[in-house]
């Protein structure tokens, strides 16, 4: 079977502007969308260009815009596409090159809301121990740490689109998943970033970032709850005379 | 031009656990962290089952540094097992206060699982993502570290070297395609393995072996390379990896019959369904599992699926829940690559390239013959797996070994105070410039590096795979070397400069090839079977300590072929026994 596939592709040290170029390509039940850019690439034009590793749906870095929808390209088969098929880099942010966009992007949200276990200090338990933690405190934060950043829900989102400062949910689940582990002790140190209106605030509760996610992170669920956080830490601050 | 105390090539679990035992070292200190991807896309990210540390009170370092010792066919370095036995519960205590995601006991503790080769439970393991969380909270804590300075996508082309000692690195940045002259006081290469040297492999597109040829090509020895693990169970077409711990969770083995046929390989008996035991049937190491898939193909036992030769790996016995409890990604991993719901249907799977057990030779305090140079990691060779690597070890490694090499990397740093030599460092800077645009000059009889790559790793899946023989080997290294010169040729049809991929798979292309030439002279020379090297010329089909207990060391030669020497092995603690699993196992333990 033969497919022809349509690349928005932009090379600009050669072309001010993106063009499409279609390109005849062999697949069968298994041939991935990632699969048939490789063998674009190998077979066809050196010149595409993509980011792509582990093919197995866990390193992230394959992100395209297929058919208008945001996927992981080693996750998306083209078996899926009985008629057009067309391939674009993730929407919203900056193209680079083809099929690769700015992820610093993406990485500076990340490190904003300082995505580790912040400590209770100073530290009580003994350095050489566990912590003890059940297996239903686990549950509470687990799919929030099961993103890969594969930055598919920002392309989806359409406030992030408008606003590039929007902290966006990706970063705002990994956020929730520290603010949600019984071991951490950073969520003050947290919440300033997700109260501003750069913050969860920004959400107008699309929600199509969780349909689009490939890990079922539902990162629209943490945004959600993190608005009640958001709501409660404002409170309390109003209180404390801190507003 | 930017001058560092220690840079870290590679920003996997290896590269990250170095740079931050570098800044908890010294908050002073300046720190580059360079990697050719964004450090979480890093191949750590893949592994599924498990990291290593006696953990349990009925559990013991002594038992721990046998399993290793013996699993590695008395190839390892006693001393290095004795440290790393010894490290890894605390390394993996400190990912725990470092928030990685440990599943967890009823009562809140960590819970260890069985794991391939081990005798005990000891593998601790985050449900079947343990290398992805273990990389993600490393990744996400070394973002605390101001001193840590990161660039992403900067492939490092060449190391600086002067008078034996370490300078720096040569990177390319692959956003503008500038290449830059970084200095370094320490320089700590930590880029992974080399799986896909091999056709048929689990490892990620960027696992090329980058590291390994950089330091080679300085002098460093590339040792134990003949060592390369196949992981018994990969999907067939793609590679992908169904974990070891979906065999340790009750899966099993079965032919196209439906018979068990591990207990046919000295690995019976028969343990009951649902009931495995370690060390028996489908619980005995890698090798031995590979070998067995090898010997019932021979005897046309083996199924089909999609042209490939399979057996199966079966769950259905241990349900739906347990299935979406305990290994989640295997049942997402199997519908989308072979179409098979776990929970009702058999798993097609082959065994494939996994592990490079051998790598860059560094002393047990992981720095290489360059004053310097350190190597962590699966790229580097500091005799911990000897011929076969134990599942479960290598993440810990990463652990206990990246921090030793932080923590040496910046100490020797801060200690010395070398003046870099700036106009030989330009020197390299301009060769590797010119070599660049000969690169992408085209050429009367141009070739692409895409059909060398295919030959290369035809080649070496034809010559050098899970049996080997004198004749097959002197074929695959004749083309290699062949392939080698043909390189020569080698025409990049991307000319940009701007993230040019074409030309960075030319390099990686180029960096396999001094690899894979490294790995076919050693299998040949090692006219034995050890581990998971194993030779089918008569003679060759058992151990022979009396001619090759010990390590072998492969060298680079500029413009000739490389040259190989032996090493002799640290066995101060444990004298070579007999490497049995199973019933044999119990015997000659009695014994
Ligand atoms: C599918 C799979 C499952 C596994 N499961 C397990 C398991 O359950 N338990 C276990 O103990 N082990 C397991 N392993 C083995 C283990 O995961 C690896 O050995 C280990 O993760 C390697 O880590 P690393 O840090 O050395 O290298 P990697 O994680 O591969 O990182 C290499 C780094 O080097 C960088 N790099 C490479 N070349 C260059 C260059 N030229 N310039 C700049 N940067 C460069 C890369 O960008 C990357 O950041 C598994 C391996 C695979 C493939
Ligand atoms: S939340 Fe989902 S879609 Fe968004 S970055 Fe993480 S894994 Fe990707
Ligand atoms: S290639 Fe890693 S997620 Fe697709």
């Amino acid at each position: 079977m033969h497919k022809d596939i349509q690349i928005k592709r932009y090379l600009p040290e050669e072309h001010a502007e993106p063009f499409w170029q279609t390109f005849h390509v062999p697949y069968d039940d298994t041939t991935s969308i990632l699969d048939a850019l490789n063998y674009i690439k190998e077979e066809l034009d050196p010149t595409v260009s993509f980011r792509w590793s582990c093919r197995m749906a866990i390193c992230g870095s394959c992100g395209y815009m297929v058919n208008g929808i945001p996927k992981l390209g080693c996750k998306d088969f083209v078996r899926n596409y009985p008629s057009a098929l067309h391939i674009e880099p993730l929407a919203h942010f900056t193209v680079e090159r083809d099929l690769m966009v700015a992820m610093d992007e993406f990485l500076q949200h990340l490190e904003a809301v300082k995505p580790y276990l912040i400590a209770e200090q100073p530290e009580p338990t003994e350095p050489h121990k566990p912590h003890r933690q059940t297996p239903a405190q686990l549950a509470k934060y687990k799919q929030f740490a099961n993103c890969i950043n594969c930055g598919l829900c920002y392309a989806a989102c359409p406030q992030f689109g408008l606003n590039p400062e929007f902290v966006g949910p990706g970063a705002i689940a990994l956020a929730h998943r520290y603010n949600l582990d019984s071991r951490d002790h950073g969520k003050v140190e947290r919440m300033p970033v997700l109260n501003t209106h750069n913050g969860v605030w920004s959400c107008t509760f699309v929600g199509f970032c969780s349909d689009v996610c490939p890990k079922g992170v539902d990162p629209a669920a943490a945004v959600n709850q993190g608005k009640v956080e958001s709501a409660k830490s404002m409170l309390i601050q109003m209180f404390r005379g801190g507003a | 031009m930017q001058q560092f105390d220690v840079l870290v090539v590679g920003g996997g679990g290896a590269g990250l656990r170095a740079a931050i035992a570098a800044a908890e070292t010294a908050p002073e200190g300046r720190i580059a962290l360079l990697s050719k991807v964004y450090p979480m896309r890093s191949h750590t990210v893949a592994a599924e089952g498990g990291a290593a540390a006696v953990t349990r009170a009925d559990d013991s370092f002594a038992a721990h540094f046998a399993d290793t010792v013996a699993g590695g066919d008395w190839l390892a370095e006693q001393g290095v097992v004795d440290y790393f036995v010894k490290h890894a519960y605390q390394e993996l205590v400190q990912m725990e206060h470092w928030g990685c995601p440990w599943s967890r006991q009823t009562n809140g503790d960590v819970q260890v699982r069985r794991f391939g080769g081990m005798k005990t439970e000891r593998t601790w393991f985050a449900a079947d993502k343990t290398g992805f969380h273990m990389l993600h909270t490393l990744f996400q804590t070394s973002l605390k570290y101001p001193n840590i300075q990161r660039f992403d996508e900067f492939f490092v082309v060449d190391l600086l070297v002067n008078d034996g000692e370490i300078n720096g690195v040569l990177a390319l940045e692959i956003s503008t395609g500038e290449l830059h002259a970084i200095q370094a006081k320490t320089v700590i290469m930590a880029t992974g393995g080399a799986g896909r040297v091999f056709r048929f492999n689990t490892n990620g597109g960027i696992v090329t072996g980058d590291g390994m040829a950089m330091a080679y090509r300085h002098g460093v020895a590339l040792r134990d390379m003949e060592f390369v693990q196949y992981h018994p169970t990969g999907l067939p077409g793609s590679g992908i990896l169904i974990t070891e711990a979906s065999r340790g969770e009750g899966g099993v083995l079965v032919n196209k019959d439906g018979y068990r046929y591990l207990q046919d390989y000295g690995l019976g008996p028969e343990t009951p369904l649902g009931k495995p035991e370690n060390k028996y049937m489908e619980l005995g190491p890698r090798d031995k599992l590979s070998q067995a898939f090898w010997q019932e193909q021979k005897k046309g036992r083996t199924g089909n699926y999609n042209g490939s030769d399979v057996v199966y790996l079966d769950l259905r016995h241990l349900g739906k829940d347990y299935l979406y409890e305990r290994l989640p990604f295997i049942c997402d991993l199997a519908k989308s690559y072979v179409n098979i719901d776990p929970v009702t249907q058999l798993i097609p799977i082959r065994p494939a390239v996994h592990y490079t057990m051998g790598g860059i030779e560094t002393d047990a305090l992981t720095e290489t013959a360059i004053s310097g140079l350190y190597a962590v990691g699966e790229c580097a060779s500091v005799g911990l797996h000897g011929a076969n690597r134990l599942g479960s070890n290598s993440l810990t490694e990463l652990l206990v070994f990246g921090r030793l090499a932080g923590e040496h990397a910046m100490r020797k740093a801060q200690s010395t105070d070398r003046q870099t030599d700036m106009g030989k460092n330009q020197e390299a800077l301009r060769q590797w410039q010119q070599k660049l645009q000969t690169l992408m000059a085209s050429k009367a009889n141009g070739v692409t590096w895409v059909q060398l790559k295919r030959e290369l790793v035809q080649a070496m899946e034809d010559g050098c795979g899970i049996y080997r023989t004198e004749s097959g080997l002197q074929a695959s290294l004749a083309k290699v070397r062949q392939l080698k010169q043909q390189y020569q040729q080698v025409q990049v049809g991307d000319t940009s400069r701007a993230y040019n991929t074409d030309l960075l798979q030319c390099l990686e292309l180029e960096f396999c090839l001094d690899v894979a030439e490294a790995i076919v002279l050693a299998s040949l020379e090692r006219r034995e079977s050890r581990g998971a090297h194993q030779r089918l010329d008569e003679g060759m089909t058992d151990r022979n300590d009396q001619d090759f207990l010990r390590h072998s060391q492969v060298f680079f030669q500029s413009q000739a072929d490389a040259t190989l020497t032996w090493q002799a092995v640290d066995t101060s603690l444990s004298t070579p026994g007999e490497r049995a699993y199973g019933a044999q196992g119990q015997q000659s333990e009695a014994r």
